[in-house]
């Protein structure tokens, strides 16, 4: 027998409520657990940004078009390394509850900006060389069963070709991946000039210009002369970096970081209470016992540390079965079932340690005051109420 | 230290409450010493300050003013976590209501005062099962306190107040929720450590039957000793 076993005989000595406080703490952190993951993914885009890439839009909202040409009086900017386009497409295939991301981009220099994607040589080689060729996205393949060469029709819920249809036909040449694992790879790309010549309406416009910097350092500086030079202008920009865009747009579907920590807030404050009430009258209830164990001659020293360790032990175990479980469900459920929507999606390392972080927190917090209640008991009161 | 001086020695010991703005006098000016191998009991009515004296000698109260004096040191000017080493050196301490860990074995609870000590598992493992034979429960080792009967737990006490054989034993009315069989039973243990092994022993009681266990009885009233008797 040693201190840590008494630490567990006081924590287990009343099951039933052992069991259902690990219950709550486990609940509280398959919360964290699978919410911080989601929404490590769900910010992925913001992380993976490139420092030296920059995205102009247009200033009254990125889903106002800028004119094309455009394109070539931000690349005769100095310090401007490479500039692209792309255009939202608002794709869908086969029904229009299957959307799936499409971008018309101009290909060698989209290429060029967003080196993390990757595809063998010959696939990118047949890409740039075939103009209805769709670079599809690894996890879309896995998700519809697509292989190379199949003809893929897409349609858009946006645009219109002149003859009134709304289907454009791809054959799949090339498949896309992201050289790591939070790279998204669940969209769809075809060559600008493919889409365009046959668009009945918005022709020889471009959704964002993307371009990389010669130097991050000047990423502000090119973001005002591209602002400035299409100032007054029918179509002014707004330009930022790749991460302050994936911010700003982000935080047009809402404050996701607000309402998950508050999802998550709620559930810690609600566990703290219940945790910390229960501690102080598990103490309260043994007060006693530990007027004898003082009599016996332990220190008041080690009884702080023995019932901070019974809050401490109680917050790890049940913490950490809650964040197995989180696992569980993130990396073997749900992260599969969306890989098409939220690719990568599982359960990070820093999610995890600061999970265990927050573990440790909960049991310091509601060990304290039971504690500091268990080493100021007078032997004397104590044992005097018989 | 030699065993012909006192193990004990009381001078001038008071004790006394506040209640709010009322003071409450237990005892004062208290002379009294205590020889090694004593066996005494101390008597009174409610509220005479037997528990307190106990107290003072166990190291879990402090006098208000007076020294105490144990093996030839002062104990009563030591700080608390010096006191809580000497009571697990020193002192062993066997309660009315025995007062054994509700989660913890019978040797698990007479192993409890071996934890504050550098003795290792296994002689820890042959100490409680000594201590456990002496007392007479040696088959009662892996009882919880729930499944023993009163007397056998205050027999578990008794062991986990010996267990790292302590000088002094320190008894507070210990057969007081015991019926007269069992209590027997006890006090006759209580001589027997006396005796035997040397104990000394220093037991508060109501009980007079109780009392003529014990070589030396105290009767205590008013904060004053009035009458020693004994078979001493």
């Amino acid at each position: 027998m040693n201190d840590f076993t008494l630490v567990l005989k006081n924590l287990f000595r009343k099951k039933l409520r052992a069991i259902l406080l690990l219950f709550s703490i486990l609940s509280a952190f398959l919360i964290f657990g699978a919410l911080g993951s989601f929404y490590k993914v769900f910010t992925a885009g913001v992380e993976v940004a490139a420092a030296d890439r920059l995205i102009a839009v247009n200033k009254i909202n990125f889903t106002v078009s800028l004119p094309l040409a455009y394109v070539n009086r931000v690349r005769s900017i100095e310090g401007v390394r490479n500039a692209s386009h792309a255009s939202w497409f608002g794709g869908y295939y086969q029904d229009p509850r299957k959307q799936v991301q499409t971008f018309a981009i101009e290909a060698d220099t989209y290429l060029e900006a967003y080196s993390e994607l990757v595809m063998p040589d010959e696939q990118r080689k047949a890409f740039m060389e075939t103009r209805d060729c769709l670079l599809t996205g690894a996890d879309l393949v896995d998700q519809y069963g697509w292989k190379l060469g199949d003809t893929v029709p897409i349609n858009s819920n946006i645009w219109q070709k002149r003859d009134g249809s709304s289907v454009w036909e791809f054959t799949i040449c090339a498949i896309f991946d992201g050289d790591k694992e939070t790279v998204p790879a669940n969209y769809l790309m075809f060559h600008y000039d493919y889409y365009n010549e046959d668009l009945a309406f918005n022709r020889d416009q471009a959704g964002w210009i993307i371009l990389n910097s010669a130097n991050p350092a000047m990423n502000d500086d090119i973001s005002k002369q591209i602002d400035a030079l299409f100032a007054n202008s029918r179509a002014e920009t707004k330009t930022s970096t790749e991460s302050a865009f994936n911010k700003a747009f982000l935080k047009q579907m809402g404050n996701i970081g607000l309402i998950l920590s508050s999802v998550i807030g709620a559930a810690f404050a609600t566990i703290l209470m219940i945790v910390g009430t229960t501690m102080v009258m598990a103490v309260s209830e043994r007060t006693k016992e530990i007027a004898v164990m003082k009599t016996l001659g332990f220190r008041t020293g080690r009884i702080f540390r023995m019932v901070l360790s019974e809050s401490l032990l109680l917050a790890l175990l049940g913490g950490l079965i809650g964040l197995g479980i989180a696992w569980a469900l993130v990396d073997l459920a749900i992260g599969p079932a969306l890989a098409g929507f939220l690719p990568g999606m599982g359960m990070t390392a820093d999610v995890a340690l600061i999970a265990i972080g927050l573990m440790l927190a909960l049991g310091l917090i509601t060990g304290i005051l039971p504690a500091l209640k268990a080493m100021n008991v007078t032997i004397v009161d104590a044992l005097s109420k018989n | 230290m030699s065993n012909t001086e006192p193990l004990y020695v009381l001078r001038g010991l008071s004790k006394q409450y506040s209640r709010g703005k009322e003071t409450i006098p237990i005892f004062s000016g208290l002379d009294m010493e205590i020889a090694h191998g004593e066996f005494i009991a101390i008597m009174g009515p409610s509220g005479s300050g037997k528990t307190t004296l106990l107290n003072q000698l166990g190291g879990i109260d402090s006098p208000t003013t007076g020294e105490v004096t144990f093996d030839g040191k002062r104990i009563d000017n030591l700080g608390q976590g010096a006191l809580a080493k000497w009571r697990s050196d020193n002192v062993g301490f066997i309660f009315q209501f025995y007062n054994l860990m509700p989660t913890l074995t019978a040797a698990q609870n007479v192993e409890l005062p071996l934890l504050l000590s550098p003795v290792k598992g296994s002689e820890r493992k042959k100490r409680v099962a000594t201590a456990l034979e002496i007392v007479g429960i040696g088959d009662r080792a892996k009882h919880y306190p729930r499944q023993l009967s009163g007397g056998q737990q205050q027999r578990v006490a008794i062991a986990r107040a010996i267990v790292a054989d302590p000088k002094v034993l320190l008894c507070d009315e210990p057969t007081g929720d015991l019926d007269r069989t069992s209590a027997d039973e006890v006090l006759e243990m209580l001589q027997l450590l006396n005796t035997k092994m040397g104990k000394t022993i220093i037991m508060v009681t109501h009980d007079p039957a109780a009392a003529k266990y014990a070589k030396t009885e105290l009767f205590l009233d008013k904060g004053k000793f009035i009458k020693r008797g004994g078979k001493k």
